[in-house]
């Protein structure tokens, strides 16, 4: 019996000591020198692609790009898609007649021929644009892309009964009335019967606008608006796989599991100035767990994150103590905010909107959405920093980020005296169940509004039924929530391409609706009108400014962050860089590897 | 005995039509109390109302509830297509639903991933079985002992702790530490030896769970069993102890042991979800898990429709096993 004890007594020991060496080795093997000025591994350092082109150089031809993901695309089918990070991906196997500049920052968001041999001949005051087609531009099967197929591709916009799901900007500025019923149940005996649009010869293609609007040509830089041909269309199975117009094709997709891309051979790169094609194939391989992904991602499995939502928690953590010069730091493009349903009392009094963002305390806002570098910047306004416009935190009537930063009782209360409510008021605060960075946001507000006598509960609902709970404006009235967390990103970087259906009263709608707030004000509605058809650069930027600021008077909003991210690149990753045009992503399309047998 | 297999399946049809019902009502109806639109939850950022009609359409949202139970039965024997908008898509026998996120039939899906989880729950049960009832037989016949002890205390933590836990611990020591294994699962018709080698962590950690719990129910009903009169009087017989616990304390064990297998491996064949999204496994269980995710209301129906005609088949399986474990039963 002694004997036995002893024995247990060493097995324990020794399985303890393995038990702890194992672990030491774990963290031992995690230890890095990293800094931000690059790491012996090969990264190119802390934010080194931040806006500006890491490693470009150091591309080379070939080898397996490999993507990770959480979250699989809405759908790959371009007329369909809505994922920011769906419409980046997009370029590797669809093109349109103009696209995004593939250059970091800024640049990224401007517009250059893709299809296209120029930008748009505009004529007829912002009312007639005409694209010629490139010589040279080819189907995966090698027969030429036309006019009407990229008419067609455009078409597939209508068919919203069967393709639902992506965006419907050039649906609403072409066809305004609703007259074209898509090409499914369209009669004429080519399919193409939508008049907005004219291919009078297979080279050349013109858009007849009932009225001007100075972002068209940002909406045909929209994925949406890349050609699909006839006799390729699986109408609604397209999705599954998308007859290529890019570098790449679709060789297997398995929804939620693994999707991979191969050259396309018929692609000539003398068609195509903006695509580099650098890697051979394209892989992502989907993950139900982030932790996992992101550990893949630190462990070198993986190259990048497809959803360019930034890290977990936990892998963030610890690629921020290890492998720092393996991290970008952009700004998303997205704010998140509160806003305030006029419809629910005491809201429709702009002194109690007041109130709430007076007496809110932003640092704890920004601490609870991840803090200043996870979280992002202090949101002073409501116009993302990357849309023309934007000023940033110089704007910020409310000194959100300034003297008000912790919240100020005093005005708060004032404020509160002067919307009749001296002794503060109850309300409900709607957020979404599946995002605990709202959630956490939400019991920010909450502690900080008892502080000026707002007693809020917290109303937790399916967040996979936000547009039926907090878009339906009867509902939000009806459970009385005059506070909804919510976030907003660019369609395309312009105010029309963010702030039209949150501020517009047009876009009011009875389900589905955006505009949260309930905004009705015709100078709102009026500089809107003005933008779409003001064509300069400076006349728009100057509109935007004035949207954002006739937005911020109305207290509709209490803005929390201009959102940053956390974003992973591989030691392998060349000709890497964050661009404005897809919200700080990195731009997929021309990522290379340094070393392609990896 | 045919006429217990007739009862016992009937009541199976029975279970399932009810389980159905059950599904759709908490995905169809409790959403329509509540006011909510579930088509709006299918049309992505710009509701337009044509799409949000289509989806309507297609789904069937606006037929009565039993109407989209017995369409949903039809589908199953005769297959089904779906119309709207000027399409349309059929979905061949047995057709358990059409997903319209993935654009996808939900039947080649579910055998797309099922040998996965298969392969898991099998696996690991063998495992278990190995090691969780031979601790637990031991533990009974050196009880009070310091293997008994031990050996306790690892079910003991075996059962405390989750697999969302033990699986990251796995990964991280033996994968992202030691580099032992690959930790990545590979298709069996792409390699097997990669594919072993990517299931042998997630075997060993469902098994760690179940072997837990098989080593103390077996040793709880091995120690109660050892005390009967029969075991006694074997013992005064002047059987050999090899045989009286091999031949009639074993036999009563099983017993027990059977009815908890049978119920587990069902549970599992319908997704390990834990453990398949621990080690990214391409199974049922991730597969349903992302279709909650995104509402994927047919592939949640579908999943759930495997599982309990798995642990349906598996209890049923079990019962008729009984009869020859234990001749005492007798099936009528």
């Amino acid at each position: 019996m002694t004997t036995q004890r002893t024995s247990g007594r060493r097995k324990q020991a020794l399985a303890a000591a393995v038990a702890v060496a194992a672990l030491l080795t774990t963290a031992a093997c995690g230890g890095g020198g990293d800094d931000d000025k690059g790491s012996s591994s090969g990264a190119a350092g802390f934010d080194a692609a931040n806006n500006k082109v890491a490693q470009a150089s150091a591309a080379k031809k070939g080898g397996t790009l490999k993507f990770g993901a959480a979250q699989d695309a809405d759908s790959w089918d371009t007329t369909r898609g809505y994922y920011g990070m769906m419409w980046n991906f997009a370029r590797y196997y669809s093109r349109q007649l103009v696209t995004n500049k593939a250059e970091p920052g800024a640049a990224g968001a401007e517009i250059t021929p893709d299809l296209a041999t120029a930008t748009a001949k505009v004529t007829d005051d912002g009312k007639t644009y005409t694209y010629t087609l490139r010589d040279g531009v080819t189907w995966e099967d090698g027969k030429p892309i036309t006019s009407k197929d990229v008419k067609y591709g455009i078409e597939r916009v209508w068919a919203q009964d069967v393709l639902s799901g992506g965006p419907t900007y050039l649906k609403d500025v072409l066809d305004p009335k609703g007259e074209y019923k898509g090409p499914y149940k369209d009669t004429s005996a080519d399919k193409l019967g939508l008049k907005a649009i004219d291919t009078p010869d297979d080279k050349t293609i013109v858009f007849h606008l009932p009225q001007a609007n100075s972002d068209f040509e940002e909406m045909l830089a929209l994925v949406s608006a890349s050609p699909v041909r006839q006799d390729m269309d699986t109408k609604a199975k397209y999705g599954l796989k998308p007859f290529s117009s890019g570098p790449y094709k679709f060789a297997s997709y398995s929804p939620g599991k693994d999707l991979k891309l191969v050259r396309n051979t018929s692609w000539k790169q003398a068609s195509d100035p903006l695509r580099k094609a650098y890697p051979d194939e394209i892989t992502i391989k989907f993950f139900s767990d982030a932790n996992q992904l992101d550990q893949r991602l630190l462990n070198g499995d993986l190259d990048l994150d497809l959803n360019q939502t930034g890290m977990s928690p936990q892998g963030r953590t610890t690629a921020l103590k290890q492998h720092k010069a393996n991290l970008d730091n952009p700004v998303s493009g997205y704010v998140r905010y509160a806003v305030f349903p006029q419809s629910v009392k005491p809201f429709d009094n702009v002194e109690c909107r007041k109130a709430v963002i007076l007496g809110a305390d932003h640092v704890s806002l920004q601490t609870a959405r991840g803090g200043p570098v996870a979280g992002g910047d202090i949101g002073t306004n409501m116009l993302p920093p990357s849309v023309p416009g934007a000023e940033g935190q110089k704007y910020d009537p409310y000194k959100l980020a300034g003297d008000n930063k912790n919240g100020n009782v005093a005005d708060a209360k004032a404020a509160l005296k002067a919307c009749g409510q001296p002794n503060g008021f109850k309300t409900t605060i709607a957020v979404r169940n599946n995002k605990p960075v709202e959630v956490a946001t939400a019991q920010s507000l909450q502690a900080s509004l008892k502080k000026i006598g707002i007693t809020a509960e917290i109303d937790q609902y399916d967040g996979s039924q936000t547009a039926g709970i907090i878009g339906s404006p009867s509902n939000v009235k009806t459970k009385g929530y005059g506070i909804i967390i919510m976030g907003w990103g660019p369609d395309f970087p312009s105010v029309q391409g963010f702030g039209l259906p949150l501020w517009n009263s047009k876009y009011i709608a009875q389900s589905g609706n955006n505009n949260y707030a309930l905004i009705n004000d015709k100078t709102i509605d009026g500089l809107f009108s003005s933008y779409v058809t003001t064509l300069d650069d400076a006349g728009k930027t100057k509109i935007a400014t004035e949207i954002n600021h006739k937005v911020m008077e109305g207290a509709y909003y209490l803005p929390f962050v201009f959102e940053r991210f956390i974003n992973w690149r591989s030691d392998n990753l060349a000709n890497v860089y964050t661009t404005d045009g897809y919200s700080g992503q990195y731009d997929f399309v021309n990522l290379g590897l340094k070393n392609p047998k990896k | 005995m045919l006429a217990y297999l007739i009862r016992r399946l009937f009541a199976a049809a029975v279970m399932l039509v009810v389980i159905v019902m059950v599904v759709f009502g908490i995905f169809f109806l409790i959403p329509k109390w509540a006011g909510v639109d579930i088509a709006l939850s299918f049309v992505g950022k710009q509701a337009d109302p044509a799409a949000v009609e289509g989806v309507r359409e297609k789904l069937g949202l606006g037929d009565p509830i039993y109407a989209q139970v017995w369409e949903f039965f039809k589908g199953i024997f005769a297959g089904r297509t779906y119309t709207g908008g000027g399409d349309s898509i059929h979905c061949a026998a047995p057709c358990f639903g059409y997903s319209f996120r993935s654009e996808q039939a939900v039947w080649p899906t579910l055998t797309d991933r099922f040998p996965v989880t298969l392969a898991l729950a099998l696996g690991a049960a063998v495992l278990w079985l190995i090691f969780g009832v031979s601790a637990g037989v031991l533990s009974a016949l050196k009880r009070g002992s310091l293997w008994d002890r031990g050996a306790m205390v690892i079910a003991l933590s075996g059962v405390s702790l989750p697999i969302y836990f033990t699986g990251m611990l796995a990964l991280s020591v033996f994968v992202y530490g030691l580099d032992l294994f690959d930790g990545q699962f590979v298709p069996l018709e792409d390699s097997f030896s990669g594919w072993f080698g990517g299931m042998i962590l997630p075997w060993v950690t469902l098994a760690f769970l179940y072997a837990a719990m098989y080593a103390r129910i077996t040793r709880a009903t091995m120690l109660e069993i050892l005390g009967e009169d029969y075991i006694r009087t074997a013992r005064a017989k002047g059987l050999k102890e090899q045989t009286v616990i091999g031949k009639h304390a074993m036999r009563s064990t099983m017993t027990p042991l059977l009815t908890m297998l049978g119920m587990d491996l069902g549970a599992l064949i319908g997704g390990a979800i834990l453990t398949e999204t621990a080690f990214s496994l391409p199974g049922l269980g991730q597969a349903v898990l992302n279709a909650i995710k995104n509402q994927d209301l047919p592939v949640i129906l579908g999943v759930t429709l495997i599982t309990s005609l798995a642990v349906l088949v598996a209890n049923l399986v079990v019962d008729i096993l009984y009869a020859v474990i234990d001749p005492r039963v007798r099936l009528a």
